[in-house]
């Protein structure tokens, strides 16, 4: 029973970085409706930022200042140069726009800051906490642990630019509904301007912690493959869907990573391993069926 | 000049009705399917056989497939890949399992597996479109690739899933040169072509559009949307099988499953949309075009490189490379979303009016 609750536990935790990019993906959708499929792309471009800047001899608080403003100047000309060129058109046409921009990001990233994997150190040790593995037996990581107040600070810090804000309350008339915010006098551009903006800084901190645990390197654009699962089953369109499915996907593939393979092994034998790779879209496919819109979703969907 | 339609006169339904109603156009197509028959054959080198020509035909089917139900019928689909391994696996355990299957058919009967496979990761898309539906593919896309993986029988007990195609032989020829498997594959992807050209321009087609332009309307004047959809994607996975196990089998010889990535179907998909989305003659020209890229750009920028005194290697090349791809792919949408069979169709308007653009 241990086992299992630290298999579970670390799954929970693990899936607090899913949601990470899976926030990116719903602030963009929020407020433009539109599906970014680079943002994988942008969590490994603003990592190799980092990377790239403290390789100039840059100390690390500047490189991620430095990013940022790189991550800010991205968003601003995506905005300026692809998705404004393509408003009104269907929205899988955007979606299939940004699978190019994630092309053009993955292939500029190296080619500006090198190519090679590298680390980011956080100082923070990967290391059960001693503390809780004496007391309940339970290795926490202390990098997990950080982690998941980084996406706590991340989230509340989100939560009150939406709520308390002008802009932000500017941000979710436009999500609301497009053409009553622009005759209210709400610039739509700036709007999006803003939010691909606050989408380049998750996708900084994402690719920051991503980062400094599995260090920079392409198989970082993979984390946007693991974010669509958990976006399907919290809903598009919900923040909090992002991180209560992020922790779901996490501690469900970590589960069915362990307990699913020794069942088939069984059956059929052989190696069964590598089943997180595709669990999470199964569940998610399979949860679609029950609740299109997803746990916290909007009901109104597109539905034939 | 040459090419005028006036004097033309149809005078009965068949006439009017046929794929190419233009003199000219009949004329060139025979004229390109004789080169391509004839000419070709004679005077290509072996180098051109297997690494250009019948890449470029294997993939321009793999986008036809793609292109039924992306372009036609208007759902997307990022798991083409993993139809394409369908096809590979399945034409070779028939090959291996039944003694003395003809070639053509276990391709056919592959085809039918790609084609089953893709109706059961197609069901999602009777209650979700869109995003929801790309990632069904994306579930399909790493589930096929990880069962071909894991469970050996499929690739007859090879510990990595590694399959090398057998001899191929099509009624006593045996297939064993790039010279016979180019033809061999011209042939089929003639067929299935001219088929699928049909089946766009049918009431089946028409359905799919309307599908594509509006699903509600397409409902509420009879047409049975999920008949329409899970055909599209029956037809789609059934080319793309086909595809696939002429990508193992004429192509490459030996594959392994993760030789369907995502990153083909990607690949797929830009052919599409490059070439020319709801077009036949699109997958063509997007498959020679996404092909001869990287092609021309392995050419081209080294020495351009060297000109302009900028350190380069390998690995910029592939970084340039994906950045021409994401930058053309968001070109073409905002450009010419009906991509280059558009290009393609504007000049041929054009010949009918010169010298009088007006």
């Amino acid at each position: 029973m241990q086992f299992f609750f630290e298999v579970a536990i670390s799954g929970l935790l693990s899936g607090l970085m899913y949601s990470l990019v899976a926030l990116g993906f719903v602030l963009i959708y929020k407020a433009s409706g539109v599906f970014n499929f680079a943002q994988g792309a942008m969590v490994y471009f603003a990592a190799l930022a980092v990377v790239g800047l403290m390789d100039q001899g840059l100390p690390m608080w500047a490189a991620i200042i430095g990013a940022f403003v790189i991550m800010l100047i991205l968003g601003l000309a995506t905005e300026r140069f692809v998705l404004r060129k393509l408003v009104n058109q269907p929205a899988i046409t955007l979606f299939m726009a940004t699978i190019g921009l994630s092309f053009f990001l993955e292939g500029l990233g190296p080619l500006l800051f090198g190519g090679e994997v590298r680390a980011i150190n956080l100082g923070i040790v990967d290391e059960p906490i001693a503390a809780i593995m004496d007391g309940i037996g339970i290795g926490i990581s202390k990098f997990d642990l950080f982690a998941s107040g980084m996406v706590a600070a991340l989230v509340l810090l989100l939560a009150l630019f939406f709520q308390k804000t002008k802009v932000g309350r500017a941000l979710r008339a436009v999500a609301d509904d497009h053409q009553a915010a622009l005759s209210l006098g709400i610039p739509l551009q700036h709007i999006w301007a803003v939010v691909w903006g606050v989408a380049g800084f998750v996708a900084l901190v994402a690719g920051l912690l991503w980062g400094s645990r599995n260090g920079v390197q392409f198989a970082l654009t993979m984390t946007a493959l693991k974010a669509l699962p958990v976006l399907i089953l919290g809903g598009f369109t919900s923040i909090p869907g992002a991180i209560v499915g992020g922790l779901i996907i996490g501690a469900s593939e970590k589960l069915a990573e362990i307990y699913i393979p020794p069942v088939l092994q069984d059956l059929f034998g052989g190696n069964f391993g590598g089943i997180e790779g595709w669990f999470p879209y199964v569940f998610a496919l399979l949860f679609l069926l029950v609740r299109p819109e997803g746990l916290f979703g909007e009901r109104h969907i597109d539905r034939v | 000049m040459l090419y005028r339609e006036a004097g033309q006169f149809k005078t009965s339904y068949g006439a009017d009705s046929q794929i190419f109603p233009i003199r000219q156009d009949r004329i060139g197509m025979a004229l390109l399917l004789a080169v391509a028959f004839i000419v070709v054959p004679l005077t290509g080198s072996e180098y051109w056989f297997s690494a250009i020509l019948i890449p470029f035909l294997v993939f321009a089917l793999a986008a036809m497939g793609l292109n039924v139900l992306t372009g036609y019928a208007g759902q997307l689909s990022l798991g083409s890949a993993a139809f394409m391994a369908v096809g590979a696996y399945a034409a070779y355990n028939f090959q291996l399992r039944i003694e003395g299957i003809p070639l053509v058919l276990s391709f056919i009967l592959a085809g039918c597996c790609a084609a089953a496979v893709g109706v059961l990761f197609g069901l999602p898309s009777l209650r979700i479109k869109g995003f929801y539906l790309a990632v069904a593919t994306l579930a399909a896309q790493f589930f096929v690739v990880w069962v071909l993986t894991k469970f050996a029988w499929f690739s007859n007990d090879s510990s990595s899933g590694v399959i090398s195609t057998p001899k191929m032989d099509f009624f006593g020829i045996a297939i064993n040169s790039p010279v016979k498997k180019y033809v061999f594959v011209l042939g089929i992807v003639c067929v299935m072509a001219w088929l699928a050209k049909n089946m766009a321009r049918s009431s089946t087609g028409r359905a799919w559009m309307a599908v594509r332009d509006m699903d509600v309307a397409a409902e509420v004047i009879g047409i049975p949307l999920m008949k329409t959809k899970l055909l599209a994607f029956a037809v789609s996975s059934f080319y793309c099988g086909v595809a696939g196990a002429l990508y193992a089998f004429c192509y490459l010889g030996s594959v392994e499953p993760d030789g369907f990535s995502l990153d083909l179907s990607f690949r797929i998909l830009f052919m599409v949309i490059i070439g020319g989305v709801g077009s036949i003659l699109g997958s063509f020209l997007g498959s020679a075009f996404i092909l001869l890229l990287p092609i021309f750009l392995d050419q081209v920028l080294p020495p351009l490189a060297a000109l302009l005194h900028l350190p380069f290697t390998n690995a910029s090349v592939s970084h340039i490379q994906l950045m021409i791809f994401g930058g053309l792919i968001i070109f073409f949408l905002i450009v010419e979303p009906h991509g280059l069979a558009r290009l393609w169709q504007i000049t041929k308007e054009k010949l009918r009016l010169w010298p009088f653009p007006h």
